[in-house]
């Protein structure tokens, strides 16, 4: 079907649609058959009275997710959601992953992208309504069967009861009497109480082809007549492509063609293994930069002297220079973060094939409207012309939200006119991303009488992300139909007004508000921007900020003999609900009582969208300055519980992921260009440095916030303090070196 | 032309015998089970077995392995297998999952080796194999869950 076939007014959620009709994650991509079009007559024996359900004369249930899944337990979470108010049976409930479509725009941004932690947030009452009007309409279906009322009968495990149960059908066997029946309107859903799926720890349903090796990820996308690209880039950034001989290339077998694109150069070849050998032999000369190349230590230095300037007051309240003006109780630290890469464990890929009338573009996306945006930039087709078929995500991290790489493909795609699978090798993954962004930053907080803050200010000097990657993302938030003049100058006059504006405005997130009762808060931010290209990573500024506004409090609570939890606990006494999660990380985690010897505590505490968070790192560190982390207990509010057993591995794997970050790596500049290239100098977190991690869940009927990114801004300012505390030197720099 | 046994299956294939074995699995035998994620060796995402022995395919030229018996994900079999796939499955040890055919591929050959490991056993069998995600608890959980169910079924 047409995109613009489907009639939002009529059914604001609900509506007719027959969207992914072919196995979206099948071994083998059949383009043709997932044609807009041809769908809307595959009836089969499907009944898709919505967007979010199809219900097969099988009786299977099958839940449309308008999210990616990247680890993050969506493909679970969404069909819990779904069958709690569908009375469905869980044992025939499967997930698609949805196409591109407007309907399937995430709130939260208003494109359809996974990222922010938004995606239960957003989808909670959407999909429960979705669930409980199919319900309804089950049992109407029944009751007009049977000719009896409404009110006889009964939904559960995907059939309905009449009366005492003497009499039933199968949802499967109702569809065909429902499929011509009005949606019910108005249904009450449940109270938490009466939830039988929601809280409990339902496996997940995308395990299976997971432990067989049959997921299918972008880089195994099959299909007839594929051809493999790879693509160098500008090492240094800010520079081009300024010649190249392909003939030793160009040479060697299986190499096809040799393609200049806007990112770089593509090698094409039969297989991959040829591109890459091709693109060894390649000559490439690039262009020099035009101004002095950009490199972490002298970004560093010329930050240094940027704090001393006043910058833009992004955030204030209260009046801070009052207290700076009168009271000489003041302590000031300087804290630095470096860029950081997503190293995401497969590399950017994408596979596209474009045609004269169409484009159908398979790939591991967040973000399918910057997909179908940059496909439809370079090809001229409108959206309705473009296909995305999303598959399993090998790690996203904020990554894909970008779509370079798919942009790569349609272009090498169009030029060779056969469909083309891009993969990029580790070297060019780790060399160009969207980094998480450096900053230098000066914190400053007055101290009253009884040692605690009253003023407290954050100078942030760096550059950021979202100022740069700001002009790509508005046209996407624009109704499908919009003429590509009108997105093109959107996009443009973005990158003119709102980006300059918009500096700070992001990068402030995570540092201000404080969680914590301190009237007097100013945030400012000196803008600098050396050129890195920068992105969202795992939990965006919060990454950052956390770390630097978490061990800064530690800092008060050490100069003032205070104890870390009693500072904060002290500084929470505004609000219970977070003090409720500050406490529960304190008791479970043994807060206060004797550790073995050589083993330190560390506290961190932070609110991330609504979810709040606190982390107890217990670590120690060895004569050679080597530390461990030994435990990590982490409490959290997140509203209602979808799936514990999935937040209880969602912290676990924040805490790997932050602890690479803390630990191990970082991204340098040397000379314009990226210095580490794969694992060997970008190490990751290794399994004999995980340590275990304890989650404790707050009972909450609250609705649901977000947990894939939320774990992550603490796990490094929970480690730091208990570094500080076992080194006896702060840290206030990552990742932390006591050598 | 190179002579392969893969998953018991013998493949004549045309290809270069420096090829990785990695690339020949996948793109010239379709078995993408086997994962490139760094391909220099440094991550285990295309850890195989070659004669029984983990084996890193991304840095094995195929040629080299030319009439060896290799086993891939897709070939995995048997009731140690079936053990950890089973374990996996319980613990719901995946996330994204892209590491997963590596960590199942040396759980396996732990397991076989070493069918009661103590987490230190675990700790150096499984920590060349890198997890963006941080399942290694999962995995540990996994293994240990296996181990169990591995034993009683051999009483
Ligand atoms: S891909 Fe072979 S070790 Fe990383
Ligand atoms: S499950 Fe994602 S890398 Fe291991």
């Amino acid at each position: 079907m047409k995109k613009s076939e489907i009639d939002y007014g009529r059914r604001k959620f609900l509506k007719v649609s027959y969207i992914a009709g072919c196995a979206l994650l099948a071994d083998i991509y059949f383009p043709g058959c997932s044609s807009k079009t041809e769908n809307k007559n595959r009836r089969d024996n499907l009944c898709a009275p919505d967007a979010w359900i199809k219900i097969g004369s099988d009786n299977t249930v099958t839940v449309i997710v308008n999210h990616s899944e990247m680890g993050q337990g969506i493909t679970t979470a969404f069909p819990m959601i779904v069958a709690e108010e569908l009375e469905a049976d869980w044992s025939k409930i499967r997930f698609e992953i949805a196409p591109a479509a407007e309907i399937y725009k995430n709130p939260a941004f208003n494109y359809q992208m996974t990222g922010g932690s938004t995606s239960v947030r957003t989808s909670f009452n959407i999909l429960r309504n979705a669930g409980a009007t199919l319900r309804e309409l089950m049992i109407a279906a029944a009751a007009k069967t049977w000719n009896a009322a409404v009110s006889e009968c009964r939904a559960e495990n995907s059939r309905v009861f009449h009366r005492a149960g003497k009499r039933s059908l199968t949802y499967g066997e109702l569809i065909d009497k429902a499929a011509n029946l009005p949606l019910p309107k108005n249904i009450p859903l449940k109270k938490p109480a009466e939830f039988k799926i929601i809280g409990k720890r339902m496996p997940r349903l995308d395990t299976l082809e997971k432990v067989y090796g049959s997921a299918v990820f972008g880089t195994d996308v099959k299909m007839p007549g594929l051809l493999t690209a790879t693509v160098v880039h500008p090492p240094v950034f800010g520079t081009k492509l300024k010649r190249f001989n392909s003939g030793k290339t160009r040479a060697l077998p299986g190499v096809r063609d040799v393609v200049v694109i806007n990112e770089g150069i593509a090698v094409v070849a039969d297989t991959f293994w040829q591109a890459r050998q091709g693109m060894e032999a390649l000559e490439v000369e690039w262009t020099k930069s035009s101004g002095e190349n950009p490199d972490s230590e002298k970004i560093s230095q010329r930050w240094a002297k940027l704090a001393n300037k006043e910058g833009k007051t992004i955030y204030k309240i209260g009046d801070v220079d009052k207290f700076f003006k009168k009271n000489n109780n003041i302590i000031r630290s300087i804290y630095e973060l470096p860029y950081q890469a997503h190293a995401t464990p497969s590399p950017m890929n994408c596979t596209a094939q474009v045609r004269d009338n169409r484009c159908d573009i398979w790939g591991p996306t967040q973000n399918q409207d910057a997909v179908q945006e940059v496909a439809s930039k370079i090809t001229g087709l409108d959206y309705a012309s473009i296909n995305v078929y999303t598959t399993f995500v090998g790690g996203g991290f904020g990554r894909r939200i970008s779509a370079d790489y798919a942009a790569e493909a349609v272009q090498i795609s169009k030029k060779v006119k056969a469909p083309v699978k891009v993969i990029w090798t580790r070297e060019e993954d780790m060399q160009h991303d969207f980094y998480r962004p450096a900053s230098y930053n000066v914190m400053q907080a007055v101290l009253n009488h009884k040692g605690l803050p009253v003023a407290w200010m954050h100078r942030i000097v760096g550059a950021d992300h979202l100022a740069q990657r700001l002009p790509e993302r508005i046209p996407l938030k624009m109704p499908y139909k919009t003429p590509r003049l009108l997105r093109n100058l959107t996009e443009y006059l973005s990158g003119k007004l709102v980006s300059p504006v918009m500096a700070g405005m992001h990068a402030k997130e995570g540092a201000v508000p404080l969680p914590y009762n301190i009237d007097n808060v100013r945030l400012n931010f000196v803008n600098d921007d050396p050129g890195i290209p920068l992105g969202p990573w795992r939990s965006v500024s919060h990454s950052a900020n956390a770390f630097i506004v978490e061990c800064f409090i530690d800092e008060i609570a050490a100069l003032t003999g205070r104890d870390p939890y009693e500072l904060r606990y002290e500084l929470l006494s505004h609000d219970p609900h977070m003090r409720n999660v500050l406490e529960l990380a304190a008791r479970k985690s043994g807060w206060g009582k004797p550790l073995p010897d050589g083993i330190h505590r560390g506290i961190s505490f932070h609110e991330y969208h609504k979810t709040i968070l606190c982390f107890v790192a217990e670590v120690s560190v060895s004569r050679t300055g080597k530390i461990k982390v030994h435990r990590v207990v982490c409490a959290i509010d997140c509203g209602i519980v979808i799936n514990p057993k999935i937040i209880e591995v969602q912290m676990e794997s924040a805490v790997a992921f932050g602890l690479t970050a803390t630990l191990k790596s970082a991204i340098t500049i040397r000379k314009g260009r990226v210095k580490q290239a794969n694992f060997d100098d970008f190490p990751i977190l290794r399994m004999n440095e995980m340590p275990k991690v304890e989650v404790h869940l707050v009972k909450s009927t609250n609705p649901p916030t977000g947990i894939g990114e939320a774990g992550v801004p603490l796990i490094a300012p929970a480690v730091a303090n208990a570094v500080s505390s076992a080194a006896g030197k702060r840290i206030r720099k990552l990742p932390i070196n006591l050598n | 032309m190179l002579t392969l046994r893969v998953n018991g299956k013998v493949h004549h294939v045309d290809v270069d015998p420096d090829t990785p074995l990695l690339w020949v699995l996948n793109e010239q035998l379709g078995l993408m089970g086997t994962k490139y994620s760094c391909g220099i060796g440094e991550c285990g995402a295309c850890t195989v077995y070659v004669d029984g022995e983990n084996t890193l395919s991304c840095i094995t030229p195929a040629g080299d392995v030319e009439g060896m018996e290799i086993t891939t994900i897709e070939g995995l079999k048997g009731p140690v297998a079936d053990a950890i796939r089973q374990a996996w499955i319980e613990e719901d040890v995946p996330q994204c999952g892209y590491c997963q055919p590596g960590q199942i591929m040396a759980a396996a050959a732990l397991l076989n080796s070493n069918p009661n490991p103590n987490d230190d056993d675990i700790d150096a069998a499984m920590s060349d194999i890198l997890c963006r995600c941080g399942t290694y608890q999962a995995i540990r959980r996994g293994i240990h869950c296996a181990a169990k169910r591995y034993n009683h079924e051999k009483k």
